[in-house]
């Protein structure tokens, strides 16, 4: 394992949304806040720098994962998705923002990146999910707002409109 | 979904308001581009402020050394309590109290997580290193934590200037209790403890804050919710002008619910420390912050007694509540008691009524704005009173219920402790929840379970749902002279500002600082509707700042004021500029105003749309014509409503009050089951209904509706702040917080009952987002009641205290007797025994124990223990669970010395990860190979540690002093060591080991 002095700053660049992005950072630097302030993706949000809340959740090399519990030099080289990179290149929804749209799956929207990060991942492998597969999809991510219902009312909606489109991505 | 009814004025034609029109909120948040105060760019060289805070619920401060902190590199600036109190006033609070509070702690500390010192450093990371270095000395002192005992006269006192820890307390009496208890045929009376909870919004506290050299004032950003009236708090405890304190919030804010309200003893802290740094100052506040310290509901015990007849009708009530709001008071606190006066009669026709309120001081995290905001407490103890009424008289609790409800013909209803009941009719919206709800058939599969044996039970519960806040209610608290000197405190004024631009662009900016709700959505309806555009035309603005708005002191967002107050502000404020315009194209169309309307983007004549104008072209000409404007017109179009309601009146010298404005009506029932293995509490089925007169937007309200279930749901079940004896915080983690994930909250059905629309709002809409915190908390518990037999339901409902109570369950429930009040005992002390076997003389095994290079050794993680005096040691241990891992300083005491037989030890270990306190002894008996030592040990955790992992640290707590022992042994020559290990053994003991269980 490489050694990384504790007080300089180290490179750490990795694709975030299909672009290469570059910064530096001490090693004991999260990568959400890395991402936040020092690349300037706000789209992702802090709710507990614990690992339960789920507010954080962004897809690492396609797996969802907490960026609270996960130091930005450890990303260095990855493929990184975020609630960014989810709207279409013409600006339009894709369709899983579409669905929480339609359903009004949101409030504050302080959880909904995280959210639509670990469901985003979910519905790749899980085309036709039934209601209590999404509840355990969702059980990592804490909103306080809705109640949940209309986030896996969203979430059925996704994947019917994702069947229909024979889409690969939400 | 059926259509909800609306007004007739709203429905002639086809309206916005009413749609279930789509968030304009979502375009930005969708896509990740909403505007958090974590996301606004700050300037250059902001630095970051972190808060050092006590690990004890209640000590005197000995000293404060921040010398080292200061000269860590990247600090800017360090600020203690004392130097805050030099610089500012205490915070206010609507009436005389001995509380000094500068939102920072000065000699003392009063819970767990108070900030002690604060920084100011390049950025977090380095603020939190700084904290490490600072050295606090406490002088820890008994702690007072239940709010009934805190009231005795040998409970710990919190605050110097005043003799008892009931900071307030006052008795209302409205009608004629007495004799109506005297004349009753039945008497009965319950005590009910409600948790102290919260509902932690996903985003924390946020502030940036600025010294402004031109004002000598401030300029904040902060995701402050309001009431505005709070900007007068914080401005004067700034010494500053109220206009010198610029307050700005961004667009969004991730929830609140009610918490964050009371950032503002922060903005005040924050402020000095920016002017200290001579830099802007960012915080954010953490999890564990925001657990510990940020703001809770205060817990309530209340205890309740009805005066009824056989036929079950209550003639009175009698409500003696100690309300707990913790360390300090916060404005306007201890405003949810008195927010709930008026309608302390919930919905029924009760005309005597006498209350006592408690404001109690205990040494927890200082209250606030919780969603429900006094309502859950009240409504806990009138309807559990109403279902033990019905137990004891055998009569159906609805049936009960329904015969003391208000009837639809006695509205609008003067409550008798002055709340002014708007509209409604209460028995029709049970008999429609009831039938559509299938009440029939849940009494039906109630029976089948109970055929089988099973624990079924049924539970009701109604609530009186008031919206927009009457600000003269918390004078309620002051008695009528107070008042008198004071001069009248009522209404609450809401601004909506319309403006139209020259190209007919409509903008309106709002007071109402939404955290999700869709108040841009809503107001984009109610505008559109007024001016004949489409709610996409409307562009709707409501990031606040104080410089620039139109706002009053209710401006904010809190107790369900958007549907009646800023709704009606913009209604009004769109009307006045339809007014206007009119005037301008009725010049133009040559018809008077009054038969000029708006519709299709155009403004025509009422008979004849072929004559009309376009809307853009009347705005052009406002602005680009003043010459063809009708003479008394100013130019321009831009209007401010300041809406209030005349009904908001002060209270009355008798101490009534109508404490809101709009009242709304909920009912609920359920049918839960209990597991009799697990304890277990499952919603089998639950069914709620809300009247809230207009709907605005459906997909809102029933979001509101879904939300508030949600929360409910946590507090019936899961959400309570604990704290030990002793005052130890232990729910500083979402692993210890627990709050509902989408695996384990149920569903329930929703009804919509016909709407009774307010006639004291200019939509007719009523608050809705608060009704399940009312009635599902009560509802469960009176079904939990119900399948169980039993009276005492306390929330949560945790698995392990049903199962208690099915066990007393049993035999019959006794209730009853004033001392019914009982204190449940709670300790977070790891305590243990043990005795083991050391081959080598007590002489030797003693000599080992008192010499520190030896006991350096055997210390696991010492790094350096050093003799300070006759029996006296100090050093440092690294101690961890996990990656949590501190450095604490640790002092040791031997005293009782019988060498080489027997000493008592005492000590303490402070550190950033919080503090511990022990007392220990020893036993040296010499055997026939060599010695027998047998310990026993209790240490109390306080601070960090024991909030975030108090499970985890028992366990290697426990470990670290058995390593110890061991280590002992083998220094004193090895051989075979009998098993250390604590007291309990069995099953029960590894179980406990295992889980950390209190003893």
């Amino acid at each position: 394992m490489k050694h990384l002095s504790r007080d300089s700053r180290h490179p750490v660049s990795f694709e975030l949304n299909g672009r290469v992005v570059e910064g530096f950072s001490e090693p004991r630097m999260l990568l959400c806040d890395f991402l936040r302030h020092e690349i300037g993706a706000t789209g992702t949000h802090v709710g507990c720098e614990h690992g339960v809340c789920g507010a954080c959740t962004i897809l690492i090399d396609g797996k969802a994962s907490r960026s609270c519990l996960m130091l930005a030099v450890q990303a260095d080289g990855t493929e990184i998705h975020t609630i960014e990179g989810l709207t279409r290149p013409d600006g339009s929804f894709g369709i899983l923002q579409q669905a929480f749209h339609e359903n009004f799956a949101l409030q504050c929207g302080f959880c909904t990146p995280g959210i639509l990060m670990s469901l985003s991942e979910f519905l790749k492998d899980n085309p036709d999910p039934s209601v209590e597969e999404i509840k355990v999809a969702l059980s990592g991510n804490i909103c306080r707002c809705t109640g949940y219902t209309e986030i896996i009312n969203a979430c059925l909606d996704a994947a019917a409109a994702l069947r229909a489109s024979k889409a690969e991505a939400v | 979904m059926p259509e909800f009814v609306l007004p007739e004025e709203i429905r002639e034609g086809d309206t916005h308001v009413g749609r279930r029109m789509l968030r304009i909120e979502d375009r930005s948040l969708l896509r990740g581009e909403g505007q958090f105060v974590d996301d606004v760019p700050v300037k250059k060289g902001t630095l970051q402020a972190a808060f050092l805070r006590s690990p004890h619920a209640h000590a005197e401060i000995v000293s404060i050394d921040t010398s080292e902190a200061e000269k860590l590199p990247g600090v800017f600036a360090v600020l203690t309590g004392r130097e805050a109190a030099e610089q500012t006033d205490p915070l206010i609070v609507g009436f005389e109290n001995p509380i000094d509070y500068y939102g920072i702690a000065v000699d003392k500390v009063r819970y767990v997580g108070e900030p002690v010192v604060a920084i100011a450093a390049v950025d977090r990371y380095r603020a939190e290193d700084a904290l490490e270095l600072i050295k606090v000395v406490y002088n820890v002192l008994a702690a007072a934590i239940d709010p009934v005992e805190a009231a005795s006269e040998d409970a710990p006192l919190l605050h110097p200037r005043s003799d008892s820890n009931c900071v307030s307390k006052r008795n209302f009496v409205h009608g004629h209790p007495d004799k109506a208890f005297a004349d009753a045929e039945h008497t009965t009376e319950l005590t009910v403890r409600y948790p102290r909870n919260s509902i932690t919004p996903m985003e924390t506290y946020a502030v940036i804050s600025e010294h402004n050299e031109e004002t000598g004032g401030f300029d904040v950003l902060s995701n402050f919710q309001g009431p505005f009236s709070v900007h007068t708090v914080m401005a004067l405890a700034l010494r500053i002008r109220t206009a010198a304190l610029r307050h700005r919030s961004p667009k969004n804010s991730g929830g609140s619910f009610g918490s964050k309200l009371v950032i503002f003893p922060y903005i005040v802290v924050l402020c000095v420390l920016a002017r200290k740094a001579r830099r802007p100052v960012k915080w954010i506040e953490d999890r564990l912050e925001h657990l510990s310290a940020a703001s809770v509901a205060p817990n309530r015990v209340t205890r309740t007694e009805a005066a009824y007849n056989s036929d079950g009708i209550v003639t009175a009530l009698r409500l003696t509540h100690w309300d707990d709001h913790g360390a300090y008071l916060r404005a306007p606190m201890p405003a949810p008691i008195y927010r709930m006066h008026g309608v302390s009669t919930n919905g029924y026709n009760i005309r005597n009524l006498e209350v006592t309120n408690h404001i109690m001081m205990t040494n927890k995290c200082p209250t606030g704005a919780v969603r429900g905001f006094g309502g859950p407490q009240l409504y806990f103890a009138v309807e559990r009173m109403m279902h033990k009424i019905s137990t004891e008289l055998g009569i159906d609790p609805l049936d009960l219920m329904q015969r003391n409800m208000i009837k639809a013909d006695q509205f609008p209803y003067k409550a008798i402790a002055g709340a002014l009941l708007d509209s409604g009719d209460y028995l029709k919206t049970i008999e429609e929840t009831v039938s559509e709800g299938g009440l029939d058939a849940l009494r039906q599969r109630r029976d089948e379970a109970r055929a089988q044996g099973r624990l079924y039970g049924i539970g009701f519960a109604a609530c009186v749902e008031p919206s927009q806040s009457n600000m003269g209610y918390i004078s309620t608290l002051k008695t009528g002279m107070e008042r008198e000197r004071a001069g009248p405190k009522d209404g609450a004024v809401a601004s909506v500002t319309v403006s139209v631009d020259a190209l007919g662009s409509v903008n309106v900016i709002g007071d109402s600082v939404p955290q999700g709700q869709g108040h841009q959505t809503a107001l984009s309806q109610i505008v559109a509707d007024q001016l004949g555009l489409e709610p996409n035309d409307i562009v709707v603005s409501l990031d606040t700042d104080t410089a620039k708005d139109g706002w009053s002191i209710a401006a904010g967002n809190y107790s369900c004021r958007f549907a009646p107050a800023s709704a009606s502000a913009a209604h009004q404020a769109a009307f006045r500029v339809r007014e206007k315009m009119a005037r301008i194209a009725a010049l133009r169309l040559n018809v008077p105003p009054g038969d000029i309307e708006f519709s299709g983007g155009k403004i025509h004549a009422a008979n004849n749309k072929d004559n009309a104008i376009p809307f853009y072209r009347v705005g052009g000409l406002a602005h680009w014509s003043p010459s063809s404007l009708p003479d008394d017109v100013e130019p321009g179009i831009r209007e401010t409503s300041m809406w209030n309601a005349p009904e908001l009146t002060p209270t009355t010298a008798n101490d009534e009050i109508n404490t809101s404005l709009a009242y709304g009506f909920g009912f609920d029932f359920c049918g839960v089951e209990i597991d009799r293995d697990t304890g277990v509490v499952r919603v089998d089925r639950y069914v709620s209904a809300h009247d809230c007169g207009t709907i605005l937007n459906p997909g809102l309200a029933e979001g509101q509706i879904r939300g508030s279930w949600a929360s409910a749901w946590g507090a019936t079940f899961l959400e309570e702040f604990c704290y030990d004896d002793d005052g130890a915080f232990r729910s500083g983690s979402f692993a210890e917080y627990l709050v509902p994930t989408a695996t384990e909250l149920p569903d329930f059905q929703l009804v919509h009952p016909t709407p009774h629309p307010s006639p004291y709002t200019r939509l007719g809409a009523k608050g809705i987002a608060e009704g399940n915190q009312y009635t599902t908390p009560v509802c469960v518990a009176n079904a939990v009641a119900d399948a169980l037999g039993i009276e005492d339901i306390q929330l949560p409902l945790k698995p392990a205290k049903v199962l208690q109570w099915m066990q007393v369950a049993e035999p019959a429930p006794s209730q009853g007797g004033t001392t019914a009040i009982a204190i449940e005992g709670k300790s977070s002390a790891i305590d243990g025994s043990g005795d083991m076997h050391v081959p080598a003389s007590p002489q030797e095994v003693w000599d080992l124990l008192l010499d520190p290079d030896q006991m350096a050794r055997l210390i696991p993680g010492c790094e350096r223990l050093e003799q300070s005096g006759d029996g006296r040691f100090n050093g440092t241990v690294m101690l961890g669970v996990g990656p949590v891992k501190g450095r604490f300083e640790v002092a040791i005491e031997l005293t009782d010395l019988d060498e080489p037989r027997r000493a008592t030890l005492t000590g303490t270990a402070d550190g950033p990860l919080g503090s511990s306190r022990g007392q220990g002894s020893f036993v040296i008996e010499p055997d026939e190979t060599g010695s027998t030592v047998r310990y026993d040990y209790t240490v109390e955790l306080s601070g960090k540690i024991a909030a975030v992992g108090g499970r985890l640290i028992k366990g290697a707590a426990r470990q670290l002093i058995d390593r110890f022992m061991r280590s002992l042994v083998k220094q004193a020559g090895g051989g075979t060591e009998s098993e250390p290990g604590p007291q309990r053994s069995g099953f029960l003991g590894w179980l406990r080991r295992i889980f950390g269980g209190r003893p």
